[in-house]
């Protein structure tokens, strides 16, 4: 592979007072590359997105981007507070302060606006208040956002927690849309099935990188032991793993047996 | 009967403090919109009483107010800040601490060195009695710094508070325009407080945005109406207070609370008939 690097997060390390989030963690991030980074909670995925991305230094080892790369963004849907007092077009517009310093919106920018919301099935929103959004249309708010600057890289968190089956879908899609138009993307994942599985690249954490390649070689249950400490199989269906997770088929054994005492 | 109202344009004492309450007023109800929208009332609340030790601390010692409670006012900026970064002791519990400590060191100073009762109602409750040239000029002079800062670096203060994590990583200097929005706070609580009073900037510094947010769903609308609530609090505030013969920051503290209680009542019935709405649609 022969690739452009983007980003390369050479060896780092990151913490948080004294507490280690990512320990000796090695990612390259290459030009279309389509990689989700899986791990259970306080495994440092976000920790990794956020070196990624410049918002968090590490201690140890370096983080190198392309010169001039330009990176987008986009945050969990619940970070920010939805009734503060700003419409669909000032969300985007409020993010180009480059040389700006008056509040009036452009003619030129409000129509760069209106392409990138269309193509984003938001088109005729761009005057809604941010509240009346539903919370598919808010993610692609965001997603609208980070496209506004012409990203080379789209860097996403959690870009499918807490939405319904039908809006996960439809994130998929659009960033496989994006990822056809040459958009490189990075993303954290809960969602092994849902989501990391039918990427063409994984990133497995557990405060280091336990394994890092295509789902099918990567997803086995030594390596989904090692990242969540818990054991669980993977079938092969039509030629996609499908990851098991035994927890829950034990508790359910156990209950059985409860109410098989009970009786 | 206009006359009467009239009455007290006569005196200068009057005019001068009308004129530093009124773009105090405007000042404060700008500034508030960030305030209220970062969720910092607190920080205002508690600013106000920080310098108050501050302006103790320097009467004491025959320092320039302006000088004492400016740096006494950073200092303690920093203090809250060093205490929050540990995440041991939230924010909010950081700035508990050090301002009442601040307020408290500034009582005990005036306890023992100085005339307690009259500069802490002074500082309390401000003095418009005694507003010379040099407040009005300064108030002005920050209220003008103010707004072309808010209005040129609209963009800047806007994302980064809507959105500090993206702000930051997008190239604005989250912390550089917390430190600018901290610093206009300061100067606007240090060059107002000798007038009107820290719990009027406390006040003033929450009513006319919390009005403002009631009444619009436009962030730049706000930055409007807002000062506009806050000015004609302090305008209307200012001539009932010399006719019913009350305090001054106490009467346009409750003009600014009527038009709160008003807006809130109106905007209410203006939410339920908008759902009334759409239930018939």
């Amino acid at each position: 592979m022969t690739a452009e690097i983007l980003v390369e997060c050479a060896h780092i390390t990151c913490a948080y007072d004294s507490t280690v989030a990512v320990h000796d963690a090695h990612v390259t991030i290459h030009r279309g590359d389509f990689v989700g980074i899986v791990g259970p909670s306080g495994s440092g995925k976000t920790t990794l997105l956020k070196a990624i991305l410049g918002a968090v230094k590490p201690i140890e080892g370096h983080v190198t981007k392309k010169p001039g790369l330009r990176m987008g963004y986009v945050p969990q849907v619940e970070s920010v507070d939805w009734n503060f007092p700003v419409t669909v077009l000032e969300v985007m517009a409020m993010t180009r302060t480059s040389g700006r310093f008056f509040p009036r919106i452009t003619t030129h920018e409000r129509d760069e606006a209106l392409v990138v919301l269309d193509r984003l099935g938001l088109g005729g929103l761009e005057n809604r208040h941010i509240r009346e959004l539903s919370g598919g249309q808010q993610q692609r708010v965001f997603v609208a956002r980070a496209l506004f600057h012409k990203p080379e890289l789209l860097v996403l968190d959690e870009p499918t927690s807490g939405v319904d089956v039908r809006t996960r879908h439809e994130v998929l899609h659009l960033l496989a849309d994006l990822h056809d138009d040459g958009v490189s993307i990075v993303l954290t994942t809960h969602d092994l099935n849902g989501l990391a599985s039918h990427l063409p690249r994984m990133v497995c954490m557990n405060k280091s990188v336990v394994a890092d390649g295509a789902p099918i070689d990567v997803l086995n249950s030594e390596v989904l032991e090692r990242t969540y400490g818990a054991p669980m199989e993977v079938l092969i269906h039509e030629g996609m793993p499908i990851v098991l997770d035994h927890g829950g088929d034990n508790l359910a054994r156990r209950l059985g047996e409860l109410s098989e005492v009970e009786k | 009967m206009l006359a009467g109202i009239l009455d007290p344009y006569h005196y200068d004492f009057f005019t001068n403090g009308l004129l530093v309450a009124t773009i105090a007023g405007g000042l404060c109800g700008l500034l508030g919109v960030f305030v209220v929208l970062r969720g910092m009332s607190y920080i205002g609340h508690g600013l106000s009483h920080a310098v108050f030790g501050g302006a103790a601390a320097s009467a004491v010692m025959g320092l320039n107010y302006f000088v004492g409670a400016g740096i006494w006012g950073v200092t303690s900026g920093v203090i809250i800040g060093r205490i929050a970064r540990r995440r041991l002791i939230g924010a909010d519990a950081a700035i508990g601490v050090v301002t009442t400590a601040s307020f408290a060191m500034g009582l005990a100073l005036l306890n023992r060195y100085g005339q307690a009762k009259k500069s802490i109602e002074a500082v309390l409750f401000g003095s418009v009695l005694g507003v010379q040239t040099a407040d009005i000029i300064a108030v002005l002079l920050v209220a003008i710094a103010t707004a072309l800062i808010v209005f040129g670096l609209y963009r800047h203060l806007l994302f980064a508070t809507f959105d500090p994590e993206v702000a930051q990583v997008s190239g604005v200097s989250v912390a550089w325009v917390e430190g600018l929005l901290m610093g206009m706070l300061s100067l606007t609580i240090l060059v107002t407080m000798r007038v009107i009073g820290t719990l009027l900037i406390s006040a003033l510094l929450v009513i006319p945005a919390s009005v403002a947010r009631m009444l619009t769903n436009s962030f730049s609308r706000m930055l409007w109406i807002s000062p506009v609530v806050g000015a004609t609090s302090a305008f209307i505030g200012m001539n009932l207070a010399y006719h019913l013969d009350t305090s001054a920051s106490a009467t346009i503290i409750l003009v600014g609370t009527l038009q709160f209680i008003v807006v809130y009542a109106v905007s209410g019935l203006r939410g339920r008939s908008r759902i009334a709405h759409i239930h018939h649609v």
